[in-house]
């Protein structure tokens, strides 16, 4: 229970070379003849030497991929001192698109979590035909750029668009506006809690909500006293990559915004236009505040794992 | 509450589970629905739980008809194979979830659960989680749970399988004095003949999907309605169609004019119980089992040429 959260996602790929190194081990040592103690010490070397190899490349390639860019990132913003970076993102365009980007993750990550539940509740527990379509049409943002996604949206809500005359008609405004930015970023982060929850769901079986059923709790009862606490933690990760999808969501927001400054200006989005206007102190500065609002969710989820565990089992 | 069962056929795709099923169970019995595995009886069980919905015929249970219930009207209480514990609940909160979800006050609640956590001998482990209990103790809890809203009718799903043999001895015991303390009308699956014999007071035979036969144990094992329950309740030799119990051979040291020559094959000492391998003058192996008193009498060694009195065989159309 206690590294539950993580486990499937973190920890699995270690475990099982962990495991694997183990299996050799074993399979070297029940070869050799018995009194030959120290030759399978030694052979057990080179299988050591295989794990740190491959701890080392591991290790570099996030280094190279990861560390080095948000290091330097860091080093950058902070390079003249805290204050022309405190000034950078205390100015009214950067507070305007740091309260918007924190707007659209209030909005998306509800809904989306919500959506998200139940899609992985209809295919789980669903007996409707074509569950696997609707897991394709779960899978389509991840592979539909985001670009066309926001093209899209303009070709349906623009005012050309489909809907476009009856939104005129009663003065919605939809593209160049929040409701927009929200579609578009709900969209893109749609799958996340759906795909985190799904194989929990299906690894937790029925037993334990037929279980319910025959000790009197209705459907309702059962989802939130024993499906919800069982999946929660599925569900917990599929919040964490919704928020951090939704945050850094650039493409799609970045056509159906308009990109009006100070208006439909999100975080990424500043930074691209502080970037573009040669402003780099602006750009580095607010990036940070974007990467220490991912580090904060997750550490947020950490927290949360632990308490948890510590509360229940073990 | 007396259990009807009138014309239930179920089918999984083209795999037919349950075959226009009839049967009836008496208010405050003991029963067991006994049979090989696929031969339906878990399915039956289900469904007269409401987990699972018959294609054809109704269930009544107490006279009143619940076939179209959902499984959480009917009062049933449920055990399942694997427990089906809640893991994020302790063991007292497992035991009130089905008083919790009727709202009942918390003082009931904590009376009813300490009375049934002591019933169930598990006073003590209330605090902990399933994970932290063995498989005796999670079943034990399982039937808690299941008979904490005070259940009309108790019905367990394999309720032995998954435990090792000196728990699933200790824990059959403990079920029928339970039923004896409570009166609540029980049906459990088992696809073992011993302990179906050791605890029901009923036994209803099943076999690809239809019912066999229901009885007494001491009705089945004397008078099996066909060769399935003969052989599937007791040991069996085959003679050609017809069949004998092995306690219903006679070894004597003499022939008479009712006996027949039978060389000794081989002799197996169980303990209290000897089994005697026999071949037959026209070459057929038999068995016998005798009691080691008889054994010693007789001397039976391998190689001994001795007279075996047959019981009349059973034949079944």
């Amino acid at each position: 229970m206690s590294s539950r959260a993580f486990a499937p996602l973190e920890a699995g790929a270690f475990a099982a070379t962990e495991k694997t190194g183990i299996a050799m081990d074993t399979s070297v040592r029940v070869a050799p003849p018995p009194g030959t103690r120290r030759d399978w010490t030694k052979s057990a070397g080179p299988a050591r030497a295989r794990r740190l190899g491959l701890r080392f490349v591991a290790l570099l390639y996030l280094l190279a991929l990861l560390g080095a860019p948000v290091a330097m990132i860091f080093y950058r913003t902070f390079e003249h001192g805290l204050a022309p970076a405190w000034n950078a993102v205390t100015q009214p365009n950067a507070m305007h698109a740091f309260w918007l980007s924190i707007e659209l993750v209030a909005i998306v990550v509800p809904l989306n979590t919500v959506a998200g539940i139940g899609i992985a509740l209809l295919m789980e527990r669903g007996r409707m035909r074509g569950r696997s379509l609707l897991g394709l049409i779960v899978d389509l943002p991840f592979a539909i750029s985001p670009v066309v996604v926001g093209l899209s949206l303009l070709l349906v809500y623009g005012r050309t668009g489909w809907f476009g005359n009856w939104l005129t008609a009663h003065s919605i405004q939809v593209i160049f506006s929040v409701p927009g930015m929200v579609l578009a970023t709900a969209f893109v982060s749609l799958p996340f809690v759906a795909r985190e929850t799904i194989p929990v769901l299906h690894e937790l079986g029925t037993d334990s909500e037929q279980a319910a059923a025959t000790l009197g709790a209705s459907s309702w009862q059962t989802f939130w006293r024993v499906t919800l606490p069982a999946i929660r933690w599925g569900v917990v990760y599929g919040v964490v990559l919704t928020t951090a999808r939704a945050l850094g969501e650039f493409g799609a927001v970045s056509i159906v915004s308009g990109r009006i400054e100070g208006q439909t200006q999100t975080l990424p989005l500043y930074v691209q236009d502080r970037f573009e206007n040669f402003d780099t102190t602006g750009a580095y500065a607010a990036a940070v505040v974007l990467a220490l609002l991912a580090f904060a969710t997750l550490a947020t989820m950490s927290l949360l794992a632990k308490r948890t565990s510590r509360d229940t089992v073990v | 509450m007396a259990i009807e069962v009138h014309g239930v056929s179920k089918h999984f795709g083209t795999f037919t589970a349950l075959d226009y099923v009839n049967a009836t169970v008496e208010d405050g019995s003991l029963t067991a629905l006994l049979g090989p595995s696929g031969s339906g009886k878990s399915t039956l069980l289900r469904i007269i739980a409401g987990l699972e919905t018959p294609d054809t015929g109704s269930v009544v249970i107490g006279g009143r008809e619940v076939t179209a219930e959902p499984a959480r009207r009917r009062g049933v209480g449920f055990v399942f194979q694997h427990y089906a514990p809640f893991k994020h609940m302790t063991v007292y909160d497992n035991v009130a979830f089905g008083l919790n979800v009727r709202h009942e006050p918390k003082a009931a609640v904590r009376e009813r659960v300490e009375e049934l956590l002591g019933l169930v001998r598990l006073d003590g482990l209330a605090k902990r989680y399933p994970a932290q209990l063995s498989g005796g103790q999670l079943q034990r809890m399982a039937l808690a749970r299941a008979l904490a809203p005070k259940p009309e009718v108790l019905l367990l799903d394999e309720p032995f399988g998954a435990l090792d043999a000196q728990v699933r001895n200790e824990l059959r015991e403990w079920l029928r004095r339970l039923h004896e303390e409570i009166h609540v009308t029980t049906i459990f699956v088992t696809h073992d003949q011993e302990e179906a014999m050791d605890v029901a007071q009923q036994i209803v035979v099943m076999n690809a999907g239809r019912i066999e036969q229901a009885g007494t144990p001491h009705e089945l094992y004397e008078h099996p309605s066909n060769e399935f329950v003969m052989s599937f309740i007791g040991p069996v030799n085959r003679l050609g169609d017809a069949l004998l119990r092995p306690h219903d051979i006679q070894i004597l040291p003499y022939p008479d004019s009712n006996t027949v020559e039978a060389l000794v094959r081989r002799v197996v000492h169980l303990g209290f119980e000897v089994r005697v391998e026999l071949t037959l003058p026209d070459g057929r192996d038999i068995w016998a089992q005798v009691t080691r008193e008889t054994a010693a009498e007789l001397e039976l060694a391998e190689g001994q040429i001795l007279a075996a009195r047959l019981p009349a065989p059973r034949v079944f159309a």
